[in-house]
């Protein structure tokens, strides 16, 4: 088990989020709950990259370093890209929750839907 | 790797206070615990390009989330929880340990050992195909550069979508307006 470890700690970073976005009543909290959900997931495909006494994906002109001692790039490239994509949802959905304030004057969820009529 | 159970304990102790403080902005500054931590424990994992990334996303999206908490005394009030939603949380809390529990009996590689059968194209390659001493930038923008553009047009996608709802008077309205005051 021991050799999963830090597998455990990045699912029960997930399940805060989980449990912040299915639990919450303030429209800020859910979002926050996204947020956290979002770091454990590229937190975990990062992790599953790593290899024990790797080293970073770039080669030097001045050093030989071996393809073979590198962890795997693969998953760096992805998670890249889904941070960026996190932050524009993110964007959008911080836009969105503005907007309801404006109309409703709240960021409670349930007093938005007594005020729908 | 000491540090990076720390940084992880961290990270969840962090996340536990964005989740169950009653202050907005505390909560917020929280979160920004929550994404520097990460992007020291990217560091960790020689992962620098993400590392650079995650700090500027973190900062960006803390600086949002600020401009939508700020002002908004009220918000402090509501943060209480959905009895529904509270016994579904903690239903799929048990349904998550379980999924782990059988993934990790049932081949899920052990930390620090992945599997490189796909990937391992990419070291070796990468110098002689696209010339990029950095692995990873050969990824993103050569061997997966419509990975990339997908990206760029999910972002401007989504900077449209923000434009739309936070434009406060429509173009009509405003011609509405004009016509009245004259």
């Amino acid at each position: 088990m021991d050799a999963y470890m830090p597998y455990v700690l990045c699912m029960i970073l997930f399940c805060i989020g989980i449990y912040a976005i299915l639990a919450k009543r303030n429209i800020i909290k859910i979002i926050l709950g996204v947020v956290i959900a979002e770091y454990a997931v590229n937190l975990f495909l990062v992790l599953a990259a790593y290899k024990v006494g790797g080293r970073s994906p770039i080669f030097s002109e001045t050093q030989i370093i071996l393809p073979e001692s590198m962890v795997d790039p693969l998953p760096h490239a992805l998670v890249l890209t889904s941070i960026v994509i996190g932050l524009a949802t993110t964007a959008f959905l911080i836009a969105l929750a503005i907007r309801l304030y404006g109309k409703y004057g709240t960021f409670d969820i349930t007093r938005m839907r007594e005020l729908r009529g | 790797m000491t540090e990076l159970y720390v940084l992880l304990g961290l990270m969840i102790a962090g996340a536990i206070i964005a989740i169950e403080v009653k202050n907005l902005l505390s909560a917020v500054v929280a979160v920004g615990i929550v994404g520097l931590g990460l992007s020291i424990i990217f560091l960790l994992l020689k992962a620098p390009d993400v590392a650079l990334t995650q700090i500027v996303v973190e900062i960006a999206a803390v600086i949002l989330l600020i401009r939508a908490t700020l002002h908004r005394e009220i918000a402090q009030k509501s943060c209480g929880t959905r009895p529904f939603g509270a016994i579904m949380g903690i239903l799929f809390l048990g349904l998550a340990v379980i999924a782990a529990l059988v993934t990790f009996s049932s081949g899920l590689s052990p930390f620090g050992e992945p599997l490189m059968t796909v990937s391992e194209f990419y070291p070796l390659n990468a110098i002689a195909g696209t010339g990029a001493t950095n692995v990873v930038s050969s990824i993103i923008l050569d061997y997966r550069a419509y990975d990339t553009l997908g990206e760029a047009t999910v972002l401007f996608t989504a900077v449209i979508g923000v434009l739309t709802v936070m434009r406060s008077v429509g173009k009509k309205k405003e011609e509405d307006l004009q016509e009245n005051n004259e």
